[in-house]
């Protein structure tokens, strides 16, 4: 009797069942409204700014790990996270060419040379965007209006641009409501922007989206609600005192909230668990940090958008966070820090 | 609530305190199991044909075997006597005769000296009486001593010799006499069936741990989901004793003594100390039941009940199993499953694989769980840490699993135990429980303290040199 051969695990032998893989999945379902909304707003462009990024990160990440030799990772759905992430941050009518370029840096220097999932030290996707900020200046400011007609059939001279090109800007383009703010002062009305009938990076134009996302995230557990949150405070209140201050030099809390990238940046990137603080105090700090930055960028700054830098410090400032906040140990005396 | 020892509040007898508030931190909620055998009474196993009876079945020395081959055993008879004060002594849990001594195996996986004995047949399994331990006129030492002759070890599943526990240290007061009767683990229902069916054995083993530890107050503490055994238990406290019944919340690992002392007394056991410095003693329900049915009669352990469960077994149920009875010989009597492909024993949190069915049934088993070929859980794949913080938030010592996970790999032990109280971990599991990346955290844990129990005893020696 009895003569199978027993299976051995040590202890627990059970799982609470949740794995990284489903997390990542369905970070990337929290995503999939905005980037329905993005084709639906700007159109067949979009969608190949998007599909470009998710298929350079996802090529670049099987790329690299069949090199270095080890079973591919793909099927983590991280690579597709960030290729989507990168996607959402670009504006709709980015090279295709560039947009590949941006999707390998994220994944070869934003991800495999810190050691790959878990070990990368930035958000990969902002580290991405980072590069193709600095590397094409003009093409990453150049706006275009949503909505626009037969935006679901023609394709933009801009994205199909022959690669290493300098891309060829189509009569229409248009500021996005931060730029004309910053630099002819004009407010955008929060409905719009809250729902995202205005112009802006594909991804980042419905904060209701972005939002719904979260929510979808953090009641599953796989999001940190505590990050959006504080991020999205320390913005609302520096930038609430600030427009009591001086109401026609500083934006009201509302425009600055629902403006530009930082939703986005908050709900999906900042949230980002390799890069954000480990302890719930830790994360309110990261958050309140990073907060502080974008305000101080979008005010202050020479640019009119300033979450993507702010996210890649707080990203920096997070081991060291994680080493100053140590929660107490049961049955140990408070800790000097 | 007794905080603070507050004398005022004595004699509250039959006092169900809900504590829902009251809890220690962090924490994990696995599904419990324990509905399929928790009405389920405790049932008389029968005796198997051989027993197989480990020397080694507490912490500390082995037993020193008494008897020799060939000679006819009672019931009950002393077969080896405790090796030094660490250690306690092993009784017959049959009748019959020694067919021999030798090496037997245990659970993990090495062979220790023991005693095969060939049970009588047709015997009526009297158990021997010794010499009683009388409540009334028994000094505290003469308690303690009855309570190590008595072979009585921590059923809970650490078998750690109870006398030795109870022994208060030179300078310290007992105040708080704690039975813990959580049950923590999913699966178990043994301490529940205890508090249901033994609840007067429980009370006189109380009465015998008053008199020993001098408590002066007594929390009999029980989990939310054992709400019947709190209400019955708090039925028949008499009126001269100071015990009160406090049900806790449901959450693992409650049942942990220090996590329990929080719940109960507000407090925290120091790091490196034991509850005795915050004036606590805490003893299993099960062992305070098995004191409080031994020490009157002068006898020793002979079986102990077992929860016998899981998706592999056919006749699930509560089983008073004789110590020293085969694993292949249970798992046949209960119906297992041909196909058995994982069994463990204890609950699956923090109970042991099992690799070989040919070791035997000993005082700290508490449960043995089955699973069938159909239902072993499928090996996850391992992710690399993605610092999700998910074990951060289960730690219930506030330790950060994700940091020392990655220390370990890197051999950073010294960090470890130095920098993030790697000796604090009492390895209840929850870590890797929640751990999406499926890294085996507790294992590296216990691992990496082995390692540097073993680095410090090296240093301990050339020092000494």
């Amino acid at each position: 009797m009895f003569s199978k051969t027993l299976h051995i695990s040590t202890s627990p032998h059970i799982r609470q069942g949740m794995s990284t893989d489903m997390i990542m999945r369905h970070v990337v379902y929290a995503m999939m409204p905005l980037v329905i909304f993005a084709v639906v707003s700007f159109g067949i462009n979009a969608l190949l700014v998007i599909v470009t990024a998710v298929a350079s990160s996802v090529l670049t990440e099987h790329a690299l790990c069949r090199w270095s030799g080890k079973s591919s990772t793909v099927s983590d759905w991280s690579a597709v996270i960030t290729g989507i992430l990168l996607g959402l941050t670009l504006p709709p009518i980015f090279p295709l060419w560039m947009t590949f370029l941006g999707g390998v840096v994220s994944i070869a220097i934003g991800k495999f040379v810190f050691g790959g999932l878990g070990s990368n030290a930035f958000n990969p996707a902002l580290v991405g965007r980072a590069f193709l900020q600095a590397a094409f200046p003009v093409a990453i400011t150049t706006w275009h209006p949503s909505f626009l007609e037969g935006r679901f059939y023609s394709i933009s001279k801009s994205v199909a641009a022959f690669p290493f090109s300098t891309p060829v800007v189509d009569g229409i383009s248009g500021a996005t409501p931060l730029s004309a703010f910053k630099f002819d002062k004009v407010t955008a009305d929060t409905a719009d922007l809250a729902f995202g009938f205005i112009s802006g990076s594909t991804g980042e134009t419905s904060a209701v989206l972005i939002i719904l996302g979260g929510i979808y995230l953090a009641v599953r557990k796989m999001m940190n609600w505590r990050i959006p949150v504080a991020i999205l405070t320390t913005v609302f209140v520096l930038s609430w005192i600030l427009h009591i201050i001086d109401n026609q030099v500083y934006p009201s809390p509302e425009f600055m909230l629902f403006s530009g990238g930082l939703m986005l940046g908050a709900v999906f990137m900042a949230t980002d668990m390799v890069g954000s603080p480990i302890t719930p105090r830790g994360v309110v700090v990261y958050g309140a940090f990073i907060g502080l930055i974008v305000v101080v960028i979008r005010i202050w700054g020479g640019l009119p958008e300033g979450v993507m830098y702010a996210i890649l410090l707080g990203n920096a400032l997070t081991p060291h966070i994680d080493n100053l906040i140590r929660p107490r140990v049961y049955g140990t005396k408070k800790t000097k820090s | 609530m007794p905080k603070n020892g507050s004398k005022g509040e004595k004699n509250s007898t039959d006092t169900v305190l809900n504590l829902q508030s009251h809890t220690f931190r962090h924490g994990v909620h696995p599904p419990e199991n324990k509905e399929e055998t928790n009405k389920l009474p405790v049932r008389q196993f029968p005796f198997s044909p051989l027993i197989i009876l480990p020397m080694q079945q507490h912490i500390g020395a082995p037993s020193r075997i008494i008897v020799k081959e060939g000679q006819e055993v009672v019931r009950g008879q002393l077969l080896a006597e405790a090796n030094g004060y660490m250690s306690v002594p092993v009784h017959a849990p049959v009748s019959g005769k020694i067919r021999k001594i030798a090496k037997v195996p245990v659970i993990s996986g090495q062979m220790t000296e023991g005693i095969y004995i060939e049970t009588f047949h047709y015997s009526g399994q009297e158990v021997n009486e010794g010499i009683p331990i009388s409540l009334d006129t028994a000094t505290p030492e003469q308690i303690l001593k009855g309570i190590q002759d008595a072979g009585i070890v921590g059923l809970g599943g650490a078998a750690f010799p109870t006398h030795v526990k109870l022994k208060i240290p030179e300078g310290k007061v007992c105040d708080y006499l704690i039975i813990n009767g959580i049950e923590c683990e999913p699966y178990l229902t043994t301490d529940h069936r205890v508090m249901l069916e033994q609840a007067k054995d429980i009370l006189i083993g109380i009465r015998y741990l008053i008199k020993a530890t001098g408590a002066k107050q007594v929390i009999i503490g029980i989990e939310g989901n054992k709400q019947d055994a709190a209400d019955h238990l708090s039925k028949l406290i008499p009126a001269d004793l100071p015990v009160t019944v406090q049900v806790v919340p449901v959450k693992y690992p409650q049942g942990a003594e220090k996590m329990l002392i929080t719940s109960l007394l507000g407090k925290e056991v120091p790091s490196g100390g034991l509850p005795i410095d915050v004036n606590a003693v805490v003893v299993n329900v099960a062992t305070t039941a098995e004191i409080g049915r031994l020490l009157p009669h002068g006898q020793g352990i002979q079986e102990r009940v077992i929860t016998i469960t899981g998706p592999g077994v056919k006749k699930k149920g509560n089983y008073l199993i004789p110590v020293g009875t085969p694993l292949r010989y249970v798992l046949e009597q209960v119906g297992a499953a041909e196909n058995i492909s994982e069994v463990y024993m204890g609950g699956p949190m923090m109970g042991v694989a099992v690799s070989n069915l040919d070791i035997s049934i000993v005082k700290g088993t508490s449960g043995i769980v089955v699973f069938g070929e159909d239902n072993i859980p499928k090996t996850e794949k391992i992710f690399p840490c993605i610092k999700c913080g998910a074990c951060v938030d289960a730690c219930p010592i506030s330790l950060n699993p994700s940091k020392l996970g990655i220390l370990a790999k890197s051999e950073g032990y010294d960090t470890m135990a130095e920098e993030f109280h790697l000796m604090d971990c009492f390895e209840c599991g929850s870590c890797s429980f929640v751990c999406p990346s499926n890294i085996p955290l507790v294992q590296y844990f216990r691992l990496s303290k082995g390692i540097i129990r073993k680095r410090n005893a090296e240093k301990t020696a050339k020092a000494n040199v």
